[in-house]
């Protein structure tokens, strides 16, 4: 697997992040020894083996619905940067 | 002996025959982190207020002999990923610098309800990634052994407060050694419980199918005093389970597995040597010692790797810069405002691993990464399940090198994610594992073993600490 710089910026989209020029160099080189050390489990046979997600034999049990009090919206939105009328105010997503 | 050097059941033998009040407990500690903290940086912040007037409603019950716990009118200390409510916890990031969390973490709550109470929250590696505590956006911690040399990490503010004396006892989190790697570099004890043991609600996550919040103490009594405590079923987080209490499995008979793959090259030799010594204590008690195989040892690091990181993109994508945290100021659009923030707020090392998550989920790579990760953690948890045939306990080392210098870790990441080699499959398989102090190197660095356990027989490896 070969990273380059356009799969690097391809990343930094998916990740909604914007390196700086200096971090874009450094991360491409860093990310390329990572993802090469990633790749050595390709040399594992793994076939028929189930993928596990979780460790714990846990199955979801189903129980009464029960009315129970959340917390405060004041609460919630003590730590917004920006509110209004008991809401995060955001810009404007979608116009017209 | 000052109050500060007890240990936490001390300390609690202390305060409940009312030789020492827990305000003069607060105030020496207090004192010792005013004179110290300068030196070591074990703390984010301090919490006089909060501990001061818990004092003041503690006293009392002590004074009339209402004890809630064996733990009642002891200060702790959080790693700094562990919600307080109105308490400022900042996950060691920018991000979070200021946040003040409208509710408490389970583990916290529940120790406040046994009458323990906060001294301040600990340094860690920014949003637990990192195994140094050098990525905080706080500063690095320094080893209270040699202040020259890493405490370890994530939970590095926790480990060397208990070292220092500036703390009786603490708690970290472990998602790929985070509790045991620093609690070996500082020479202390810590436990990673059985996955499920603890509740995660309040916790910020960094990779929830392997976090767990766990004690950090100067000894295996004191961690099993705050474990107790801290387990049990909370409906508020669905993957954490009542377990009936395993009792200990006695010493004599005891099969103890020794992991040839952990035992191999790159070890130091004297970190062998120690964590071995162990071994041999045991089997003077009856013990028997056996060699186990973990075959996939060597793929432990990369499948760790992709699935935390995988799962640490996901859930990092709250931070956004509209609820809560770090939030642009010059933004146009709500894209850009996700994007600066972001890029703003977060850290080299966790930009790095949210960008492999991604990697790994993406469209194209997520079968030859993602999927195959999580194939192989099923067949390291069937490696364990066969070792465990064969014994009943697993000795390891916690790290296979003492604590290295400052600074020699940020400039390559793979090589510090590789000093993980012996603790993160322990996280992949779910299981417990009491890292305790077994030795020092020539130059006098502490050596840490972990003794590792089937799921929830945690009380099999307390007993172990005692030989």
């Amino acid at each position: 697997m070969t990273i380059d710089r356009s799969l690097v910026l391809y990343l930094e989209t998916l990740a909604r992040i914007r390196l700086s020029e200096e971090e874009r160099a450094r991360c491409e080189g860093e990310l390329q020894s990572i993802i090469g050390y990633f790749d050595q489990l390709s040399a594992l046979d793994t076939n028929g083996v189930a993928p596990m997600s979780h460790v714990l034999p846990l199955r979801n049990v189903m129980r009464e619905d029960a009315v129970s009090s959340s917390l405060p919206t004041e609460k919630l939105l003590q730590n917004a940067p920006r509110e209004k009328d008991g809401c995060f105010l955001v810009q404007r997503a979608v116009e017209g | 002996m000052p109050i500060t050097d007890l240990t936490a059941l001390e300390l609690a033998r202390e305060l409940h025959a009312r030789h020492v009040t827990v305000a003069e407990v607060l105030d020496a500690y207090y004192a010792a982190i005013a004179a110290l903290d300068g030196q070591f940086n074990c703390y984010i912040s301090l919490t006089p207020e909060h501990a001061y007037a818990r004092a003041a409603e503690i006293q009392p019950r002590i004074d009339a002999g209402e004890l809630r716990s064996p733990l009642a009118g002891v200060p702790v200390a959080l790693k700094d990923l562990i919600c307080t409510e109105g308490l400022e916890t900042t996950c060691g990031s920018n991000m979070l610098r200021g946040f003040k969390p409208p509710y408490s973490a389970t583990a916290a709550d529940r120790l406040w309800a046994a009458d323990m109470l906060l001294l301040g929250k600990t340094n860690m590696d920014e949003f637990a990634m990192g195994s140094t505590t050098e990525t905080s956006a706080f500063g690095a911690t320094r080893n209270p052994r040699s202040p020259a040399h890493v405490p370890g990490g994530s939970s590095g503010g926790s480990a060397a407060a208990v070292a220092a004396s500036l703390a009786p006892i603490a708690l970290g989190s472990d998602t790929g050694g985070s509790i045991r790697q620093p609690a070996a570099y500082c020479g202390v004890a810590g436990l990673k419980p059985t996955y499920g043991a603890v509740s995660r609600y309040g916790l910020i996550a960094y990779a929830s199918s392997l976090d767990q919040i766990g004690p950090i103490g100067r000894d295996a009594a004191d961690c099993a005093a705050l474990f107790a405590l801290l387990k049990g079923a909370d409906p508020r987080d669905s993957t954490c389970v009542a377990h009936p209490d395993t009792p200990a499995a006695p010493i004599a008979g005891l099969r103890i597995g020794v992991p040839a793959e952990f035992f191999g090259e790159g070890l130091q030799p004297e970190v062998a040597a120690a964590v071995l010594a162990a071994k041999d204590r045991l089997a003077a008690q009856g013990a028997k010692v056996t060699e186990i195989r973990l075959p996939l040892a060597q793929y432990a690091i990369p499948t760790y790797y992709i699935v935390a990181c995988a799962e640490a993109c996901s859930n990092l994508s709250r931070y956004d810069g509209i609820k809560y945290g770090h939030s642009t100021a010059g933004a146009e659009s709500l894209r850009e405002t996700y994007i600066q923030s972001r890029s703003e707020g977060f850290g080299m090392e966790v930009k790095r691993r949210v960008m492999l998550g991604n990697f790994v989920l993406s469209s194209g790579y997520f079968d030859a990464y993602y999927k195959k990760a999580l194939q192989v953690k099923q067949c390291i948890r069937r490696d364990f399940d066969a070792a465990f045939a064969q014994c009943d306990v697993i000795l390891a080392p916690c790290a296979p090198t003492t604590a290295p210098k400052l600074g020699q870790s940020l400039s390559d990441p793979l090589k510090m994610y590789l000093s993980d080699i012996y603790t993160v499959m322990i996280n992949l398989a779910g299981l417990p594992a009491l890292a305790l102090p077994c030795g020092e190197d020539a130059a006098g660095l502490p050596i840490g073993l972990q003794w590792i356990g089937r799921p929830f027989e945690e009380a099999t490896l307390f007993a172990l600490a005692g030989v």
